[in-house]
């Protein structure tokens, strides 16, 4: 009786949270008056607030990382239970796969920025390459859609190699404008070539998986019929699920220690024999392909690309969201991203005004909470080992 | 050029400027397999110098470096590691953001396995590798200080500088190297705090006897204490080599050093 109520106490505040994170999102979703969602950001601000304020957040902390099976069950089921609870909805679900997408994305500029340390100003440029790849290939070729995700990312990582040289002569600033430069330079590009639609764009096929047509609706029986974007949100979050299982045992192993060590002293690193260059390109091509990976999948479910989705302003979003979130923690960049994408959608009003709150608001983290929403705690190689 | 034969680390004519200064000036340095080698001289003599030419950092600008009968002039840091000299860092190189462990291990990472898919995909190969070196981290930090190796998983950041000098020395012992550099170990310490680093140093020193370490030091009583001989520097030259007593006792050092006219 005694163990069972010590696990009940210990799995309560983990629980507790994901369902009342889940009833959250949900009604943050559903409301439609500008009056609700702003009264309902406000009541969950202060609720976070509260529960930081009288240790709560530790609480959860240490449920998660006490129960980390249970856990990860709990928050599969609260992620179905938010899909289902949306499953006709086209509106809703499209937000919900694009908040999967860039998840996806941005843990691939956390690999960069959060462990290696380079800051990657052309993650939006990237991620078009993702995108004009899977565009061109399922326009062109028959290869299978899947293959072309990677390929999509191969691409990214390809074509992000002709950076690897300036930014490896450069430092920080200076490989960061590197990155800018070639964001701009990207855009133009696209805009003026005609074989790749101009500034008009282009169409992209929707996914085609083993004769499983990803732009059409699930209908099963007579009268159950559930929005094709269901595939797509699916898909992406096997392809999100595998991307955070890498990056996690990246971060807990040697790998994640050298990239750590060259991100904080690239002279004592090269003293114990790290090769610095050899870390910063694993990163950087790695976070590349994981870019442009979420940008073929990203190009398949909206159907249409333009050059105008992949400016420099959208890259600045992208970096925004981890320095919200939490640089290198990627569990912040999940939260981050939500937080940035759902808020201005179901906010009407303030899309005008998008730009300059986002502004606002890396502004005020960086004075008040320069680590992010969730500071990246310290590694732990092996969850739940204790030394003998 | 005394013990120039059988010297593990031979120095020979070493000379590094920097545009119009020289901070060594054909320096040759030798030092004994299993020595304490002292090397001293007023700031700016080139102490610090001479280890950031030996192992890599800076380019050398004339004669070479021998280490255990290979030439490693020039070497790229990584080599020189490799080759098995460790150093520390006057202004303790550690990072603070992370764990005393994870510092460890900076300096272990000829052990590692450092493959992509052995990382990720195998991990329960990872997870003996860890473990194996945990408890060789452990082992060498009980040596220094026990209770910080009950607090292996903790931020650097959080522990006074005696144990920031203990972490920096556990980093550099961790990969077994035959030469250790020590760049001034007792900066930034109490009197007592240095007795018991250096303490601890001889300790590490009677398990491994085959260990050689060159050490930058001010303070002198430590120099008297640890070492078996001292070279003084002074404007990137060599003045004097010897005990000690003799090396104290030389006009040219007290002139220059000791600030005796």
């Amino acid at each position: 009786m005694n163990r069972a109520g010590a696990v009940f106490a210990s799995l309560l505040p983990g629980v507790g949270s994901a369902v009342a994170v889940t009833v959250y999102v949900i009604l943050l979703l559903a409301v439609e008056s500008q009056a609700a969602i702003a009264a309902l950001l406000v009541a969950g601000v202060i609720a976070v607030l509260a529960a930081a304020r009288f240790g709560g957040m530790a609480r959860i902390g240490k449920s998660f990382a006490e129960r980390r099976i249970a856990m990860n069950l709990v928050i599969v089921v609260a992620a179905l239970a938010m899909i289902g609870f949306f499953y006709e909805d086209h509106f809703v679900l499209l937000l919900v796969a694009t908040v999967i997408i860039y998840v996806i994305a941005c843990l691939g500029l956390n690999l960069q920025f959060g462990y290696a340390g380079t800051l990657n100003f052309a993650g939006a440029a990237f991620f078009g390459v993702g995108c004009y790849t899977a565009a061109v290939l399922t326009k062109n070729t028959a290869m299978p859609d899947l293959l072309i995700l990677v390929v999509g990312g191969v691409m990214a990582a390809v074509i992000g190699s002709l950076l690897i040289l300036p930014v490896l002569r450069t430092r920080s600033h200076y490989s960061a404008v590197v990155t800018i430069a070639f964001a701009l330079m990207f855009k133009i590009f696209l805009e003026v070539n005609d074989t790749l639609g101009g500034p008009q764009g282009l169409r992209v096929d929707g996914m085609n998986v083993l004769g499983w047509v990803f732009n059409d609706n699930i209908e099963i029986g007579e009268n159950f019929e559930a929005s094709f974007y269901l595939n797509y949100i699916v898909l992406g979050l096997v392809i999100l699920a595998l991307t955070f299982i890498v990056v996690r045992r990246l971060e807990r192993s040697w790998v994640g220690l050298n990239l750590d060590a060259v991100r904080l002293d690239e002279t004592a690193a090269a003293c114990f024999g790290l090769n610095i260059t050899r870390w910063k390109i694993t990163a950087f091509m790695l976070g590349n392909f994981i870019v442009g990976l979420a940008g073929a999948f990203y190009a398949m479910m909206i159907g249409f690309i333009a050059p105008t989705n992949f400016t420099f302003s959208d890259s600045l979003n992208l970096i925004a969201i981890i320095l919200l979130g939490g640089i290198g923690n990627p569990w912040g960049v999940v939260v981050a991203t939500t937080v940035l994408i759902i808020v201005p959608e179901k906010l009407q009003v303030i899309e005008e005004y998008r730009f300059l709150l986002f502004g606002a608001l890396v502004i005020l983290i960086l004075l008040f909470r320069p680590e992010g929403l969730l500071p990246r705690p310290l590694r732990t190689y092996l969850p739940g080992w204790q030394p003998k | 050029m005394t013990g120039a034969v059988n010297g593990l680390l031979t120095a020979r004519d070493l000379t590094k400027r920097f545009g119009g200064v020289v901070a060594l000036n054909a320096l040759n340095i030798s030092v004994r397999p299993g020595h304490i080698l002292g090397l001293i001289g007023p700031n700016g003599s080139g102490k610090t110098t001479f280890f950031n030419v030996v192992t890599g950092i800076y380019p050398t600008s004339g004669g070479s470096v021998a280490f255990a009968g290979e030439d490693i002039t020039d070497f790229s840091p990584q080599a020189v590691y490799r080759a098995g000299i460790a150093r520390t860092f006057q202004r303790s190189r550690l990072s603070l953001s992370l764990s005393v462990f994870d510092n460890i291990m900076v300096g272990n990472h000829i052990r590692l396995d450092q493959g992509l898919w052995f990382n990720v995909m195998r991990r329960r190969d990872f997870k003996r590798q860890f473990e194996e070196s945990f408890e060789r981290a452990r082992e060498l930090v009980t040596v220094f200080n026990p209770p910080l190796a009950a607090r292996m998983f903790e931020a650097v950041g959080g522990f006074p500088m005696i144990d920031h000098r203990r972490i920096e020395f556990c980093r550099a012992l961790i990969s077994g190297p035959r030469l250790l550099l020590l760049d001034e170990p007792s900066a930034g310490m109490t009197h007592d705090e240095t007795t018991e680093l250096m303490d601890n140093i001889l300790e590490v020193k009677e398990r491994l006897e085959d260990l050689t370490i060159i050490i930058i030091e001010h303070e002198m009583g430590v120099i008297e204490r640890i070492t078996d001989i001292c070279v003084v520097l002074n404007f990137g030259q060599k003045i004097c080599e010897g005990a000690y007593q003799d090396v104290a006792a030389d006009k040219l050092v007290q002139e220059a050093y000791l600030g005796i006219q």
